[in-house]
C-alpha cells in the first residue's frame, strides 16, 4: 500500500505575522517558512505506518511555489520515498487544492492519504474533507490515534464532546490533529541522502483538467481589534471586590 | 432574496447552542428566510426541539439510520441536495460542522467560507486567519455560499419560543464505508465549556492531574465550566475536550479566569472574545497579561484556596 501525504509551506508557527499597512496581505518577505505543523504530523504518521510494515511507500506532495521544494526535501529527509511539487505561483483555494490532489491520487492510487487538519496560515480546515468528497472515499478528520489494518483503519477523532472512534474502509483520507504523534527530528546524513531522492515538479495547470474556478475574493486584510488595556491588582481581596463590582460572581 | 439553510447540531436530546448562534449570524443578512435541517434516527423528537428556535421558518427533519446522522458521509449528500433551494448553507464552526460542511461545499463545487466572525452583507463576511492575527474580508461572487459560523462571535438566538413548521424527509444514503464505533465523553456535570457564562481554566502551572482538582473545585464553587491550555492537555493533566485555543475550543464566556497559563498565541486565539479575562500567574511577564482585563501576579496554590474562601 502506498501512502500519499499532502503538505503545505506556511509561515513558521513561531512567527507573529503582521498585516501589511496597505491591507493587501500579511508580510511574508524574509519570514521563516516551514512545513505546516499538522502536515509534519501527517508525514510522521505515514512513516510510522510504513515502518510497522503496513505500507510500502510514502509519497509526499505539495502545492506551492518553487521554493516549496525546501519543505519537500525536509519531508524526504524525515524518510519519505519520493516527492511531487505541484507548482503554483499564486495562492490557491481549498477546492482547487483538493481537485489538484485528486489528480495525483488517481495516478498514484494510494491506500491512505494523510494530511493536516488545517494549514496555520488560512486556517480553512477544508481540503482533506473536499478531497475525500471528490474522491468518493471515506474521511476521518481531526485524528489523534490511528490503527491501520489490511482493508480498514480505526481512527480516534478529537471532537468537541471528547474522543470519537470511527472505522473507515480503505482507501481513505485522514486529517491529523496535534496529539497524533511527535514528529522526528531530521539528522544531517538524512538531509544529504534526501538530496538524491526523486522530486518531480509539475505545473498545477496539468492537474486541473479544466476545473472551473469558483474562487472567493479576498477584499482586505486587517489587524484584529486589540483588547483594551487591563489593570493589575495586588491581592485576592482586590480581585474579588472587582469581580463582585462587575457582577461576574 | 437570501434563503439560508442551517445544519442543526444535536446530541440526540437537545439542539447545540452553536446552531442558535448560526441563526443569529443568518439574521444579520437583510430579509433572510432561515430554515434548519436536522438529521437523526429518532428525528421527530429532535425536530420538535429544533422548531422552538426563534426566527426559523421550516425545519427539514431528515430520518437517518442509526449513527449515520453523526457522520459526514451519512448526511453531506442530503444537505447538498436540499441546498438546491437555498442561497446560503451555514453550519456551526464546531468539530461537527467543520467535518461536514466542506463536504457539502465540494459536492456543490464551491469553496467554503470558514469561521465567519462578522456579516457585512449577503455575500461579504469577515473571518480570522493566522490564528486570529489577521482578519480578512471575503466576498463570494457565486450565486451560492457555504460557510461555517464562528460560534464565539455571535450571541445565542432564542431557543424556546419559536414555532417553525416541520417538514419530513427520508435519507436514502446507505453508505457503509464509514462506521461509527463509539464516543468517549467526560460526561461532566459542569456547564458546557463552549457555552458557559463562566470558565475556570488551568495550564501547565498546575503541575499535575491531581492539582487540577483545584480548578474543578473552584469552578463548582462559582458554577463555571472548566478549560485548559494545550500544554496542560498534552501533559495529561486533563482530557482533550477541555482544550481552549486555535485547535481546541474557541469560547466567549462573560468571565474567563485562568491559572498558570502563560498565554501562548494559540491559546489567546481561543479566548479573545471573552467578556472579562482574569489572569493569575506567578510570572508577571507572561503574555497572558497583555490580554487580561484583570491580572494578579501570584502563586496559584495560594490564590485558589483564598478565592475558595472569599468568593
Amino acid at each position: 500500500m502506498k501512502i500519499l501525504v499532502a503538505i503545505k509551506r506556511v509561515v513558521d508557527y513561531n512567527v507573529r505575522v503582521q498585516v501589511k499597512p496597505d491591507g493587501s496581505g500579511v508580510a511574508t518577505d524574509g519570514v521563516k517558512m516551514s512545513i505546516n505543523p499538522f502536515d509534519e504530523i501527517a508525514i510522521e504518521e505515514a512513516l510510522r505506518i510504513k515502518e510497522a510494515g503496513k505500507a510500502s511507500e510514502v509519497i509526499v506532495v505539495s502545492i506551492g511555489p518553487n521554493t516549496a521544494q525546501q519543505q519537500l526535501r525536509t519531508a524526504l529527509a524525515m524518510g519519505a520515498d519520493s516527492a511531487i511539487l505541484i507548482e503554483s505561483d499564486v495562492e490557491i483555494q481549498s477546492l482547487k487544492a483538493a481537485t489538484s490532489l485528486l489528480n495525483i491520487v488517481e495516478k498514484e492510487q494510494p491506500g491512505l492519504v494523510i494530511m493536516g487538519k488545517q494549514a496555520i496560515d488560512d486556517d480553512n480546515n477544508q481540503t482533506p474533507q473536499m478531497l475525500a468528497t471528490l474522491w468518493k472515499r471515506p474521511q476521518a478528520t481531526f485524528v489523534s490515534k490511528l490503527e491501520v489494518n489490511e482493508t480498514t483503519a480505526l481512527a480516534t477523532r478529537e471532537v468537541d464532546a471528547g474522543l470519537e472512534t470511527i472505522e473507515v474502509t480503505l482507501p481513505a483520507v485522514i486529517s491529523t490533529d496535534l496529539r497524533l504523534n511527535e514528529p522526528r527530528f531530521v539528522k544531517l546524513p538524512d538531509i544529504m541522502k534526501a538530496k538524491r531522492k526523486p522530486l518531480d515538479i509539475i505545473s498545477i495547470a496539468d492537474t486541473l483538467n479544466g476545473f472551473n474556478d469558483n474562487e472567493l475574493s479576498i477584499q482586505k486584510y486587517e489587524s484584529p481589534q486589540p483588547r483594551e488595556k487591563g489593570i493589575m491588582v495586588e491581592s485576592v481581596d482586590e480581585l474579588v471586590s472587582l469581580l463582585k463590582e462587575k457582577g461576574l460572581v | 432574496m437570501s434563503k439560508i439553510l442551517i445544519l442543526a447540531q444535536h446530541d440526540g436530546v437537545a439542539i447545540n447552542q452553536g446552531t442558535a448562534k448560526a441563526v443569529t449570524a443568518a439574521k444579520q443578512i437583510d430579509g433572510a428566510i432561515i430554515d434548519l435541517v436536522v438529521f437523526s434516527d429518532n428525528v421527530d423528537s429532535i425536530a420538535v426541539e429544533a422548531s422552538k428556535l426563534s426566527d426559523v421558518n421550516t425545519v427539514h427533519a431528515v430520518s437517518t439510520p442509526t449513527d449515520q446522522w453523526k457522520l459526514a458521509a451519512g448526511i453531506a449528500p442530503k444537505i447538498a441536495e436540499l441546498a438546491s433551494n437555498y442561497t446560503h448553507v451555514f453550519g456551526p464552526s464546531t468539530t461537527f460542522g467543520k467535518d461536514i460542511m466542506p463536504c457539502v461545499a465540494a459536492l456543490m463545487g464551491l469553496n467554503q467560507i470558514s469561521d465567519i466572525m462578522q456579516v457585512i452583507d449577503a455575500k461579504t463576511f469577515k473571518r480570522p486567519i493566522y490564528a486570529g492575527n489577521a482578519v480578512i474580508t471575503v466576498n463570494a461572487p457565486q450565486d451560492k455560499i457555504v460557510a461555517t459560523i464562528r460560534t464565539a462571535s455571535f450571541k445565542t438566538n432564542d431557543m424556546t419560543s419559536g414555532s417553525a413548521t416541520v417538514e419530513n424527509h427520508d435519507n436514502n444514503n446507505d453508505q457503509n464505508e464509514t462506521r461509527f464505533i463509539e464516543l468517549q465523553s467526560g460526561n461532566s456535570e459542569r456547564p458546557d465549556l463552549q457555552t458557559a457564562a463562566k470558565v475556570i481554566s488551568g495550564g501547565r502551572g498546575l503541575g499535575s492531574e491531581e492539582n487540577f482538582e483545584l480548578m474543578y473545585n473552584l469552578a463548582d464553587k462559582i458554577g463555571a465550566a472548566t478549560g485548559a491550555s494545550r500544554a496542560a492537555v498534552d501533559a495529561g493533566y486533563c482530557p482533550n475536550e477541555m482544550q481552549v485555543g486555535q485547535t481546541g475550543k474557541i469560547i466567549a464566556p462573560d468571565l474567563y479566569m485562568c491559572f498558570g497559563i502563560s498565554g501562548a498565541i494559540q491559546h489567546l486565539t481561543g479566548i479573545k472574545d471573552a467578556g472579562t479575562i482574569v489572569a493569575i500567574n506567578k510570572d508577571g511577564e507572561s503574555p497572558i497579561y497583555e490580554v487580561a482585563d484583570i491580572g494578579l501576579v501570584g502563586d496559584l496554590f495560594k490564590v485558589v484556596p483564598e478565592l475558595m474562601e472569599k468568593l
